[in-house]
């Protein structure tokens, strides 16, 4: 049996169906918690931040005019909220996670090394991109967002979008070449 | 040998292996990338590269757990006090919407067929819906058009009929209802007729139980929406 499509959800949402709001949520919200606290790096922040995306959702359905996949604006709305919240957090706040607050379960590079662990390495230096660098990372391979899905989440032009993402991951080859992983490229 | 850097092509590609890996690019796309990949050894080894990272990006996010229910609760707390504050105005069934996720599992070809027949059926039968009009108006229960398309009091709703009822079924259907129609379909833009059923406003619940009740005779409705 075919699952009820995103755009039809949206359509009974329009119409104040909350089962169909129900449904949405339990489809989405945990990707879309992820893409938030990856920019938030809190995970009480982002679980609020959530809950005020799909309000939006609730609010704008009768707005959505199926242009974009359902999953782009819900993240185009996460990644307002997201940033809108990081511009209201206190200075003093930010300086603290980053340095070093980032919650992750992965072992510090050295660490990982001596484990001879390359995953556990790259997952630890994927959390040291910046904002901007894990963002378009986490778009293009987890949350599976063509080019032009990611110009229109980040509101950048699709040349750029490729531009950002390749140095995105030349970063991520920098950072992994200072936890000693020489990858040759770029 | 190394040919990337040395041919923009190339360069372009590169900067596609991104997409390729989580299979994101158009056909052409792809395509132009599986024929790069397959003559350049160097390439390949880049595009190895992607997939690692691609890999360890997933595993990463997968790693970041789930919000509790909480943030559901205070969504579904926050849709209620809205509700409590301004409800909106939804369609009784979203027939529309259901209707539309029907034919969407149709063949185009078979809906091109379907949507032909009914739309010849629903001519005839709004021809002879509106010959009997012409020699009976508006008695409630009878199929009579009102001459006004404004109507300010009482309460309506939009019913399209099965295009096999006859016009002794939607003359009964109506009676039994005490409605009276009061708008062709060419005029309401869900394209069903509009009737009306009282000439005073009912209470909205009681529009929706009426309607439900017609919704029932599904030998001869096929779809009805409220009307304001």
């Amino acid at each position: 049996m075919q699952a009820t499509s995103d755009e039809v959800l949206i359509g009974r949402i329009a119409n104040g169906d909350r089962l169909a709001m129900q449904v949405l949520f339990a489809r989405h919200h945990v990707r879309v918690f992820r893409f938030v606290v990856r920019l938030v790096r809190n995970e009480t922040t982002a679980e609020d931040l959530i809950s005020e995306v799909f309000l939006d959702v609730w609010r704008q359905a009768d707005r959505f005019e199926g242009r974009s996949a359902v999953t782009t604006w819900l993240l185009s709305i996460a990644r307002f909220k997201a940033l809108s919240a990081l511009r209201r957090r206190p200075e003093e706040e930010l300086d603290e996670e980053t340095a070093g607050a980032i919650e992750d379960p992965s072992d510090d590079p050295e660490v990982a090394l001596e484990k001879k662990d390359k995953g556990a390495i790259i997952r630890k230096c994927l959390t040291g991109l910046s904002a901007e660098h894990r963002e378009i990372i986490d778009l293009v391979y987890y949350h599976e967002k063509s080019v032009e899905e990611v110009a229109e989440i980040v509101g950048i032009p699709e040349n750029t979008v490729k531009t950002r993402m390749f140095y995105a991951r030349k970063k991520l080859a920098e950072l992994l070449k200072a936890a000693g992983i020489e990858r040759g490229w770029p | 040998m190394n040919m990337l850097n040395k041919e923009p092509e190339r360069f372009d590609i590169e900067a596609l292996l991104p997409w390729h890996a989580a299979g994101t690019l158009s056909r052409r796309d792809a395509d132009r990338v599986e024929q790069a990949l397959a003559s350049d050894r160097e390439l390949q080894r880049r595009y190895a590269l992607v997939r690692e990272e691609f890999a360890e990006t997933i595993h990463l996010n997968e790693s970041l757990g789930a919000p509790s229910s909480r943030a559901m609760e205070k969504l579904f707390a926050a849709i209620d006090a809205e509700e409590a504050r301004a409800p909106r105005r939804r369609a009784s069934f979203d027939l529309a919407g259901r209707i539309s996720e029907f034919l969407a599992s149709f063949t185009p070809r078979t809906l091109a067929w379907s949507a032909t027949a009914a739309a010849v059926a629903i001519v005839v039968q709004a021809a002879v819906i509106t010959t009997v009009v012409v020699k009976d108006r508006g008695a409630p229960g009878t199929i009579g058009l009102a001459g006004k398309s404004q109507h300010v009091d009482g309460s309506y709703v939009v019913v399209s009929f099965v295009p096999q009822a006859t016009v002794a079924e939607i003359t009964k259907f109506l009676g039994a209802h005490k409605a009276t129609v009061v708008e062709a379909p060419t005029r309401t833009p869900l394209g069903g007729y509009r009737i009306k059923l009282s000439d005073t406003k009912l209470p909205d619940d009681e529009v929706t139980r009426i309607a439900k009740q017609m919704q029932d005779e599904s030998k001869i409705v096929s779809f009805i929406a409220l009307q304001p």
